[in-house]
């Protein structure tokens, strides 16, 4: 792209879009962003511009579409209001690490510092949730930062960029040559793996007797499975994912012992404590992993792979780790690596399985189980469909109960926990892959935050199934309630509800409701039969737990395993509670 | 544990308020930050005192790392390295105290640099503790009003920022403009 021509701001900005390999993107208009959205119609045989009824559904649309790609997801706003409505998406994709550049309209540039009408602090607002974000001044600049936006939020740890245009910038007509490479050095965005590390790891593999690997979302954003599995293979040691990991490496095999922390597996959970080593790969020790750190894995050795020096060091205190491309790492790693068959340890994480395994009980008249319901969603699409959810304790035992064995199908927001964004992930997933099934496991409560977005499956007739799993209540913060706040159930009680089925209806899809589980397989596999999207509204027991729970606070050791084993809790500590009351 | 870390960033509006901010967001503690320019106009220097345990540290220097704007982070606590800090200290000076104060700027090398008919103004540079020395002694007169600026270092013999050394050299004295 060489020669150049005469052209404006926002010609340079869908050009800079189609160059960096931009099929889609997710927007809703306004005056200060006016110019580019008629550059975008102008180009609309080079660029889908999809437009949602909400910018916080088209910032989630485009997360769910880089979550299923693995591509940068674009959305555009305009200024003030607009620019804001992003601001819950671009902190989800920043703790979630997605890669993502959001384009907003800014007032004019003359107008700037006025208070204008719709003028907000978008740079200012957004840089702590950014992985980086450029207010553009002069026009000259515009295609570099176009490029060097994508480049920061694909490389390395990826995570957003947002890019502030004023009005009169998106207008202004120039000639600028369209630069091939950003500016901002790959080193600054992707450490240079030190390999000399590798050696005193195999050492450490070598001489373990309890070895885990815990692996997390990173492994799927380096698009390392394929390396981890190899890995994991040839060592025959055992693995554990977090919430994020899920489908890095897949359910269905022999070696993983499912997802590890707060609502992690009894065996996941006790593997950890107990193994004497712990290989962590593309994970960042969160809280929601590793409970009370002074309970976290207290007797192993620890090394961690990852691509952001920032996550070595910072909750847990490692042996030895590498940064830098996982791929890399993990094949030379696996070169460097024998085999050995853990089988007291394989016997002994065998032992905890059985003691309690992941189950729950469902009666054969009584309510429907929530668990069951997404038994029967995986059951009946072969565990082939792109599961998306909300936020809550649906988000729980979606992601106990549904098996991936394959990565990219698990869309969730695990970082920041944002209701409302499972519903538009599964529009942005639906775009990416046509011919799936996207199904959005969700809550009562948190598809209410962003359905109004149910325009766009309509318009675009998108096979996404919403499936509610409904409890009439906030139920993730009912659970605490009826734990540690004596069943007052404080604002979490949410009686008062559209009727989904006619919700469904009144956008043109399809709605059903299921009250029995023969009701449930009954809908559900009707509802799998067609490609449309559909709404199925599931009444599911109120009083069901996601357990095991670690109390917030407690190590991982202190899971609570059951409604009879929590009331034991209970009785113990007011028991307690009345010996020192007594002592007084 | 007090460090003096040295950042070396391209001077971009709003480069202060990421690294201030990633300060205030993650909870560390700064005793204090020093912008200036240096003889290259696309870069400044930023140095901070900040204190805190070698965990805190480790992640102060990786989080400033992290930003796409920063050039270069370096830990000068471990070097041999020069700090200064600049005080001007306007200071009570009866006819009576009058001697005594001027000897205690004498002791420290400092610089009375304006005179008024009952008060001082002492320039003083240093050592942050050469300067709480002065302080402290200072006090008994009476501080009307202090200025400091905070710590600027560098460190002794190579240079700490060897990849870009040609452009930046602190040129004191030099006006420039900070975009920061
Ligand atoms: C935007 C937002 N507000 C509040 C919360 C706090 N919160 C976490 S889970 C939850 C309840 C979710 O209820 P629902 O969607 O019905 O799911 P359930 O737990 O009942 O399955 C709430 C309010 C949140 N995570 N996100």
């Amino acid at each position: 792209m060489a020669k150049t021509k005469l052209k404006t701001g926002a010609q340079m900005v869908v050009d800079m879009l189609v160059d960096e390999g931009v099929e889609m993107l997710w927007g809703l208009t306004g005056g200060a962003v006016l110019p580019i959205f008629d550059a975008l119609y102008q180009n609309r045989d080079r660029i889908q511009l999809i437009d949602t009824r909400h910018e916080q559904g088209a910032i989630h649309m485009a997360e769910g579409y880089a979550k299923a790609t693995g591509k940068v997801g674009v959305c555009i706003a305009t200024s003030g209001p607009g620019a804001t409505n992003i601001v819950t998406g671009l902190t989800d994709a920043y703790m979630d690490s997605v890669p993502l550049v959001a384009i907003t309209g800014q007032v004019p540039s003359p107008l700037i510092g006025t208070d204008a009408f719709q003028e907000a602090d978008v740079v200012g607002i957004t840089r702590s949730c950014t992985k980086h974000n450029f207010l553009v001044k002069n026009i000259q600049e515009l295609p570099q930062i176009m490029r060097d936006a994508f480049f920061i939020a694909r490389t390395g740890r990826p995570g957003p960029v947002l890019v502030d245009i004023p009005k009169d910038i998106a207008a202004a007509s120039a000639e600028v040559p369209y630069p091939k490479h950003s500016t901002v050095p790959l080193s600054k965005l992707m450490p240079t793996a030190d390999m000399s590390q590798i050696e005193k790891m195999a050492e450490l593999i070598k001489h373990a007797k309890r070895p885990l690997i815990y692996a997390g979302g990173g492994v799927i954003n380096a698009g390392a499975s394929e390396a981890l599995y190899k890995f994991a293979r040839k060592t025959n040691i055992p693995v554990t994912l977090t919430l994020m990991g899920l489908g890095a490496y897949p359910a269905g095999d022999r070696q993983f012992i499912d997802m590890l922390g707060m609502h992690g597996s009894y065996r996941a959970n006790m593997t950890l404590t107990h193994c004497d080593l712990l290989i962590a790969i593309g994970a960042r020790f969160d809280d929601r992993v590793t409970g009370k750190l002074s309970g976290f894995s207290p007797n192993s050795k620890k090394i961690h792979i990852d691509v952001d020096p920032t996550s070595i060091g910072k909750n847990v205190k490692v042996d030895a780790h590498i940064l830098g491309d996982m791929n890399t790492i993990l094949a030379a790693l696996a070169k460097q690596v024998g085999s050995q068959d853990y089988e007291e340890w394989y016997d002994q994480i065998d032992v905890w399985q059985k003691k309690h395994p992941l189950a729950y009980k469902q009666p054969a008249n009584g309510p429907v189980k929530p668990q069951f319901a997404v038994d029967e969603i995986y059951r009946l699409t072969k565990g082939d469909a792109i599961i998306t959810t909300e936020v809550g304790q649906h988000q729980m035992w979606a992601a106990q109960y549904y098996k991936f064995n394959k990565p990219r199908r698990w869309i969730t927001s695990g970082g920041l926990g944002t209701m409302g964004f499972g519903f538009p992930a599964a529009i942005g997933a639906a775009f990416a892959f046509p011919d799936s099934t996207v199904i959005d496991i969700a809550g009562d409560g948190s598809f209410q935050m962003t359905m109004q977005e149910l325009a766009i499956v309509k318009q675009y007739n998108l096979n996404v199934k919403i499936i509610i799993l409904n409890n009439k209540f906030l139920g993730m913060v009912k659970q605490w309630q009826d734990l540690f706040f004596d069943k007052r159930y404080a604002s979490t009680s949410i009686p008062v509800q559209p009727d989904f089925v006619k919700l469904a209806e009144c956008y043109g899809i399809k709605g059903y409701r299921a009250e029995t589980i023969e009701e449930v397989t009954e809908v559900l596999t009707e509802v799998f039969k067609s490609k449309e999207p559909c709404i199925v509204d599931i009444a599911v027991d109120v009083e069901e737990h996601v357990y095991p729970m670690v109390p917030a606070g407690g190590a991982n050791t202190d899971m609570v395993l059951s409604k009879e084993h929590d009331q034991e809790r209970v009785a113990a500590e007011r028991a307690a509670a009345r010996a020192k009351g007594g002592k007084k | 544990m007090r460090h003096t870390i040295s950042v070396l960033v391209n001077n971009h509006s709003g480069v202060l308020s990421r690294v201030s901010n990633l300060f205030s967001a993650r909870g560390y503690n700064i005793d204090s930050l020093v912008v200036g320019i240096t003889d290259d106009p696309k870069v400044s220097r930023i140095t901070i005192v900040v204190r805190g345990d070698e965990r805190v540290i480790d992640q102060v220097e990786k989080q400033l790392n992290k930003l796409i704007d920063t050039i270069k982070v370096v830990d000068l606590t471990h070097d041999d390295f020069i700090a200064r800090d600049l005080a001007l200290i306007k200071v009570k000076a009866e006819p009576h105290t009058r001697s005594q104060v001027m000897e205690i700027v004498q002791c420290f090398d400092g610089k009375i640099v304006d005179v008024a008919l009952k008060s001082f103004i002492i320039e003083v540079t240093g050592k942050e503790s050469k300067i709480n020395a002065m302080v402290e002694l200072l006090k008994n007169y009476g501080i009307l009003e202090m200025v400091r600026t905070g710590e600027v270092a560098i460190s002794r013999g190579k240079k700490v920022h060897e990849e870009t050394e040609k452009q930046v050299k602190v040129k004191a004295g030099k006006a420039g403009q900070s975009n920061l």
